[in-house]
C-alpha cells in the first residue's frame, strides 16, 4: 500500500549553522499512530513543521503520494496541527476559536456550524461553545485546540507534545479520548512526545530519534492491539514495550554523547 | 487545613478567613474612590474657610464658592469656549487615531516601510510643539478646508494640526507594538490554513493590538487636550473660534482671577471626564478576555 507521507533523506540546517535534521527518512502509512520519541532538541518539532509545510527542508524530498498537487507544485495537505500550548485566541469564544480554520478557508458560517458543533462534541465541550479561553482549565483549553484541528475533518493529525504541560490525570484522560477518536475516525496521527510511557500507550509505531544531528535511530512497532485501557497499562506487553523504547532512547542519547 | 472545606457541599462551613478577605477587598474598593473624594472635600473646605477667615481678596485667591458662582455667572461666555476646546480636542484625537492607527497598519505591512518612516515620527514627537507651532501658523495662514458639511478656518486647521502632532505618537507606537505582539504559534496556524494577508490582519493582528491601541488611546486623549490648550495659547485664537485657553489669557489681561480659575476648573474636569470615558471604554472592550481588565481572586 502507498504511504500517505514519505520523507526521504530530509536534512535541515538553520542559518545559525544548527543541523537540526540529518538525512531522515520514513514512510507514514494510512491509519498509523506514529510517535516521534526523542530527547529535547533532537529535531522532532522541526520534522513536524516540515511535514506541515511550515518550513522547507534544506535537502531531501517530502512526498504525499496519495494527495493532489496544485499548480505551484505544493501538495494539498489535509492536516490538523496541535501545538504544545493551546494557542487559542483569547479574544474569541471557544466556538469562534474552533471556527477559525473554516473561516480562513472561507467556509460560510451556515455550512460550518455543524462541523464546529461536531468537533466540540468530539472533545466533549459542546456546553462551552460561548465560553472564553480564560474561563477554561488547561485540559479544556487543550481540548479546544484539538477541536480546532479536527474541524476541517483532516485525514492526518500532527501533534507536537500536545499534553506535555498537563497534569498526569488530565493527560491520561486526553490520551484515552484521543485513542478513541483515532479508532472511530480512521485518522493517521503523528504524535511528538518525550515520554516513553505516553508513546507506548498510544502508538502503533514508535520512531526514536537522536540529537546533534537529529536523525532516526530506531523504528519499532508496538504490536499490542486496540482498544487500550488501564489494563494494558499494567500488562506485561506494555512493560516490555516500555523497556524496549527506553533502551532505544538511552542508546540514542549515548550515541549523541559519544559524538 | 480543613479537608471538609474542599468542594461546595450544601452545608459548607463558614470560612472566616475568606470572609474577612472579601470584606477587606470591598473596603479597598470603596476607599479607592472615597478617600480621594474626602481629601478633596477637606481641601476645598479649608480653602473656603481660609479665604473667608483671612479675608483674602478674590483677585488674589477666589474661594471655591466664588469660583462656582463665576462658573454660573459667566456660563454664556465659557460654554462656547468649552465647546471650541472640546471640538479641537476630539478632532485631534480622531485624527490621531486615524493617522496613528493607519500608519501603524502600514508599518505592519512591511518592515522596510517601518524602518524608513519611524525616525520621522519620532522627530515629530520629540520636537516641542511650541517650537513648531509658529511654522504651522505661517504655512496654514488663510488656508481653509471645505469638508462639505463644514468649512474649517485657518485657525481651526492650525489648532488641529498642533494638537494632532502632540497626540498621535502614543497611538502609533502602541498600535505598532500591538500588531507585532500576536502569538507566533497562532501566526503559524494562520499560515498553515493559507490565511491571506488581510485575514491575518483582521482576525489576528488587529485583535491582538486592541489592548495596546486602547492604552495608547488613553494617553493620546489626555495629550489631545493638552495639545488643544497649548496650541491655542500659541496660535492665539480670537473671536468666535476662541477656546478656554483664550479665556484664560483674556482674563489674566483683565486680572479677572475668578474667571481664570473657572476656566482652569473646566479644563481639569474635561481632562478627568476624558480619562474616565476612555478607561471605561477600554474596560468594556477587554473585560471578557484581557488580563488587564480581569479581576483575580488572589
Ligand atoms: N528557527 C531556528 N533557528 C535556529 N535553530 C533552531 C530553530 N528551530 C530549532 N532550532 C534548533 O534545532 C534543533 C532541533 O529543534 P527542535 O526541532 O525544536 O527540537 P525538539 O522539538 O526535538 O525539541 C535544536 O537544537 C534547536 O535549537
Ligand atoms: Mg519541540
Amino acid at each position: 500500500m502507498k504511504p500517505i507521507i514519505s520523507l526521504s533523506d530530509i536534512s535541515k540546517t538553520f542559518s545559525n549553522g544548527t543541523i537540526a535534521l540529518s538525512r531522515m527518512s520514513m514512510d507514514i502509512g494510512q491509519g498509523e499512530f506514529v510517535s516521534l520519541l526523542g530527547p529535547s532538541g533532537c529535531g522532532k518539532s522541526t520534522v513536524l513543521r516540515i511535514i506541515a509545510g511550515l518550513g522547507e527542508p534544506t535537502t531531501g524530498i517530502i512526498d504525499w503520494p496519495t494527495s493532489t498537487y496544485n499548480a505551484a507544485g505544493k501538495p494539498e495537505r489535509d492536516i490538523g496541527f496541535v501545538f504544545q500550548e493551546p494557542t487559542l485566541m483569547p479574544w474569541a469564544t471557544v466556538y469562534d476559536n474552533v471556527r477559525l480554520p473554516l473561516r480562513l478557508k472561507r467556509v460560510s458560517q451556515t455550512a460550518g456550524h455543524e462541523r464546529i458543533m461536531d468537533a466540540l462534541a468530539m472533545v466533549g465541550l459542546s456546553k462551552f461553545a460561548t465560553s472564553y479561553p480564560r474561563e477554561l482549565s488547561g485540559g479544556m483549553k487543550m481540548r479546544v485546540s484539538i477541536a480546532r484541528a479536527l474541524v476541517t475533518r483532516p485525514k492526518v493529525l500532527l501533534m507536537d507534545e500536545p499534553f506535555a504541560a498537563l497534569d498526569e490525570i488530565t493527560r491520561n484522560k486526553l490520551n484515552d479520548d484521543l485513542l478513541r477518536l483515532w479508532q472511530d475516525q480512521h485518522w493517521t496521527v503523528i504524535f511528538v512526545t518525550h515520554s516513553v510511557y505516553e508513546s507506548v500507550y498510544l502508538s502503533s509505531r514508535i520512531v526514536v530519534m537522536a540529537a546533534r544531528p537529529g536523525r532516526v535511530v530506531t523504528d519499532m512497532a508496538i504490536s499490542a492491539g486496540y482498544p487500550r485501557d488501564d489494563v494494558f497499562r499494567t500488562s506485561d506487553a506494555y512493560n516490555e514495550a516500555c523497556r524496549n523504547a527506553s533502551m532505544a532512547l538511552h542508546e540514542a542519547m549515548d550515541v549523541a554523547d559519544h559524538l | 487545613m480543613n479537608t471538609a472545606n474542599i468542594g461546595s457541599t450544601p452545608t459548607a462551613p463558614i470560612d472566616t478567613v475568606e470572609l474577612a478577605r472579601a470584606r477587606s477587598q470591598r473596603m479597598t474598593e470603596i476607599a479607592s474612590w472615597a478617600l480621594p473624594f474626602l481629601v478633596l472635600l477637606l481641601a476645598l473646605g479649608y480653602w473656603q474657610w481660609a479665604v473667608v477667615h483671612y479675608e483674602i481678596k478674590p483677585y488674589l485667591l477666589p474661594s471655591p464658592l466664588r469660583i462656582v458662582q463665576t462658573l454660573g455667572a459667566d456660563w454664556q461666555l465659557l460654554l462656547p469656549s468649552l465647546v471650541n476646546t472640546l471640538e479641537i480636542t476630539f478632532g485631534a484625537l480622531a485624527l490621531a487615531v486615524i493617522g496613528g492607527g493607519g500608519l501603524a497598519i502600514l508599518f505592519a505591512q512591511s518592515r522596510w516601510i517601518e524602518m524608513a518612516l519611524v525616525p520621522f515620527a519620532i522627530t515629530l514627537q520629540v520636537t516641542p510643539i511650541i517650537a513648531v507651532a509658529p511654522l504651522i501658523i505661517v504655512y496654514l495662514k488663510d488656508v481653509t478646508l471645505d469638508l462639505g458639511f463644514v468649512t474649517l478656518s485657518d485657525v481651526t486647521l492650525q489648532l488641529l494640526t498642533c494638537a494632532w502632532i502632540v497626540a498621535f505618537f502614543p497611538v502609533l507606537s502602541n498600535t505598532t507594538i500591538g500588531l507585532n505582539s500576536a502569538d507566533h504559534n497562532l501566526r503559524n496556524l494562520f499560515e498553515l490554513y493559507g490565511a491571506s494577508r488581510w485575514q491575518t490582519l483582521r482576525l489576528l493582528r488587529l485583535p491582538a493590538a486592541l489592548p495596546y491601541f486602547l492604552a495608547g488611546l488613553k494617553i493620546a486623549s489626555g495629550l489631545a487636550l493638552i495639545g488643544a490648550v497649548v496650541a491655542e495659547f500659541v496660535v492665539g485664537a480670537q473671536g468666535a473660534g476662541s477656546g478656554l485657553a483664550s479665556r484664560i489669557q483674556e482674563s489674566a489681561f483683565r486680572l479677572n482671577i475668578p474667571r481664570m480659575y473657572a476656566a482652569v476648573v473646566l479644563i481639569s474636569l474635561t481632562g478627568i471626564a476624558i480619562y474616565l470615558v476612555t478607561s471605561w471604554a477600554s474596560h468594556l472592550l477587554l473585560r471578557r478576555w484581557h488580563e488587564s481588565a480581569i479581576r483575580r481572586e488572589n
